[in-house]
């Protein structure tokens, strides 16, 4: 085992009891991801994406193989809160403005006032929602308030990110802005970053690497090495390269299906 | 105020079919009141006259029903016989300068309000800690939620004596305090399945995204849950408080108690003096309505306040 390994994961198995037999939601899970990688999970609904990510952040206990977060359990990684989770809704509470939805978690981890004022101040400004701290999230767009959400998920230093579609229900052109946002934050702030996603652009455009995965038992088929730059405008999109990788995400797709 | 025209509208109705109703309701009283003064009423004597229907007696003396609008001692007094009947024991009596004087309503109406918010805190207080209890523990649960719904399936009237016979063997004076348990004894179930509910609101995204962080459990309370439950809250406060109030009357009916809004209905009855009872129980239901609104704007400033609109 390396220790440069953000997450190791081996062998890893979860299956859940229910009233219908036991549910495969991962059997013979093994993947490393390192520092500074953007790791997508693509699949099928079933496929074990969302809960391989909820068992880096030990919110899901894998009931077979081992699986490392910084070098640590999950939980040790949790307790030392070395991640930010952000969720497919952007979940910010009603009753707390932007501002104080972003220093929730500092208050919960007692930083000190004048420091959480200061780092609410300078994650809005790293998502583009600065003047909008003292609004509520329903005067805000859904695009907005999923930035709020990653900006919340920012506010402490964690070195790692856990993003569970969070542009899912976004439209395609709010979509694109996050996305080339998300790139740009992530080559300024060096995060590791683990985006489980349902789209094929999105995960050639974010991605290092593209883990493809399959359903029923959930597993992983394909593990895809981006060779596309990490400086990447929107049309690289266009480029025959870009195409090249989404073709073989698609095959890997297809391949770990038995649909047609 | 556009709401106030259907308001208007339900209580004008009201106000139309009560007028309406007490012409047959007082015909049989006003009739023999006719008959004492030496008028001639068909069929002759209050006796004979309970084989026919009311409906017929209209009919056979119509100069007669009019009288039933001006009884002394109506089966069914006019609103605004009612009416009167308040104002002689609310506001006549601020004239007089005896606001707190035992005949008028002013007293009766504190004593009930007194035990009415000492209830309506204790049952608070009760559910609300009954609430916590079961979203927090599994055990409690299972254990006190079925006894909270056997406790409101007894009739309040049949317990209400055993708790004032009770507490006074414990040496309580006087009647506040089991009127106020009574109270609470009705005000806590609204509130305890409000505040479960409330409680319970969070996401199961919400939650995890505290565990996230480590939250320890009293964060995830202060933070998410009880915060999550405020709207439950109010709704069930509005509830309760009402409650709260029939609690206390009740408390005050079959308890002996000589005051209070309870003790104005029974002592009424016994003395046959319906506009007693009648003042008692709006005055009663005004209170209720004041309680309500209060709680109402409260909970609209809050809710405002918290950004929830």
């Amino acid at each position: 085992m390396t220790t440069q390994n953000v997450i190791h994961a081996k062998s890893l198995d979860l299956t859940f009891q229910t009233n219908d037999g036991p549910v495969h939601a991962l059997k013979g899970v093994s993947l490393d991801i390192e520092r500074g990688d953007f790791v997508s999970f693509i699949g099928p609904s079933g496929c074990g994406k969302t809960t391989f990510l909820r068992c880096m952040a030990d919110l899901e206990t894998p009931t077979g193989g081992t699986i490392t977060v910084n070098g640590t359990t999950p939980e040790q990684a949790r307790k030392a809160r070395a991640y930010g989770y952000v969720f497919q809704a952007a979940g910010l509470y009603p009753w707390r403005t932007i501002g104080k939805n972003i220093s929730l978690p500092l208050e919960i981890m007692g930083y000190s006032k004048t420091e959480i004022a200061e780092r609410v101040a300078r994650t809005l400004e790293l998502v583009e929602l600065a003047g909008f701290e003292k609004k509520f999230p329903w005067q805000l767009s859904g695009g907005m308030q999923q930035r709020a959400s990653i900006a919340r998920a920012l506010a402490f230093d964690a070195d790692i990110l856990l993003m569970d579609e969070p542009f899912g229900a976004l439209d395609e052109i709010v979509r694109d802005h996050l996305n080339e946002q998300l790139l740009q934050l992530w080559a300024r702030t060096e995060k590791t970053i683990a985006f489980v996603t349902h789209s094929i652009p999105e995960a050639v455009y974010l991605s290092t690497r593209i883990v493809v995965m399959s359903p029923r038992p959930g597993r992983i088929t394909d593990v895809i090495e981006s060779t596309l730059p990490r400086d990447r405008p929107l049309d690289i999109r266009e480029s025959p390269e870009f195409l090249e990788i989404a073709h073989r995400v698609r095959d890997g797709l297809r391949a770990g299906h038995a649909y047609d | 105020m556009r709401s106030a025209l259907p308001v208007l509208t339900v209580l004008a109705v009201i106000v139309g079919i009560w007028y309406l109703a007490v012409a047959p309701m007082n015909v049989r009283v006003a009739l023999d009141q006719a008959e004492r003064a030496g008028a001639q009423i068909v069929p002759e004597g209050s006796v004979p006259r309970r084989e026919v229907s009311v409906w017929t007696l209209m009919l056979r003396n119509s100069d007669h029903v009019a009288e039933g609008y001006a009884l002394e001692r109506p089966r069914l007094p006019t609103p605004a016989q009612v009416g009167q009947e308040l104002w002689k024991t609310t506001g006549a009596m601020i004239a007089k300068g005896r606001p707190w004087s035992k005949r008028g309503l002013i007293y009766h109406g504190w004593i009930t309000l007194q035990s009415t918010l000492w209830g309506f805190a204790l049952g608070t207080l009760l559910g609300i800690a009954g609430a916590v209890a079961i979203v927090y523990s599994r055990t409690a649960q299972l254990s006190l939620m079925p006894w909270a719904i056997i406790s409101q399936t007894i009739p309040i009237v049949a317990l209400a004596p055993m708790i004032i016979v009770l507490s006074s063997q414990i040496g309580v004076e006087g009647r506040g305090l089991p009127k106020a348990i009574i109270s609470a004894y009705l005000c806590f179930f609204p509130v305890l399945v409000g505040m479960v509910k409330g409680l319970r609101a969070p996401q199961p995204a919400q939650l995890d995204l505290l565990r996230t962080y480590n939250a320890n459990g009293l964060q995830s309370f202060l933070r998410l849950r009880l915060p999550a439950s405020v709207p439950y809250l109010f709704t069930s406060l509005k509830v309760g408080i009402a409650a709260a109030l029939v609690g206390t009357i009740v408390g005050e009916l079959p308890t002996g108690a000589i005051s209070g809004l309870g003790a104005r209905i029974l002592i009424g009855d016994q003395f046959g003096t319906p506009l007693a009872i009648w003042s008692a129980l709006f005055a009663a239901a005004v209170l209720a309505g004041a309680l309500v609104t209060v709680l109402d704007v409260v909970q609209r400033i809050t809710l405002k306040r918290m950004g929830l609109v």
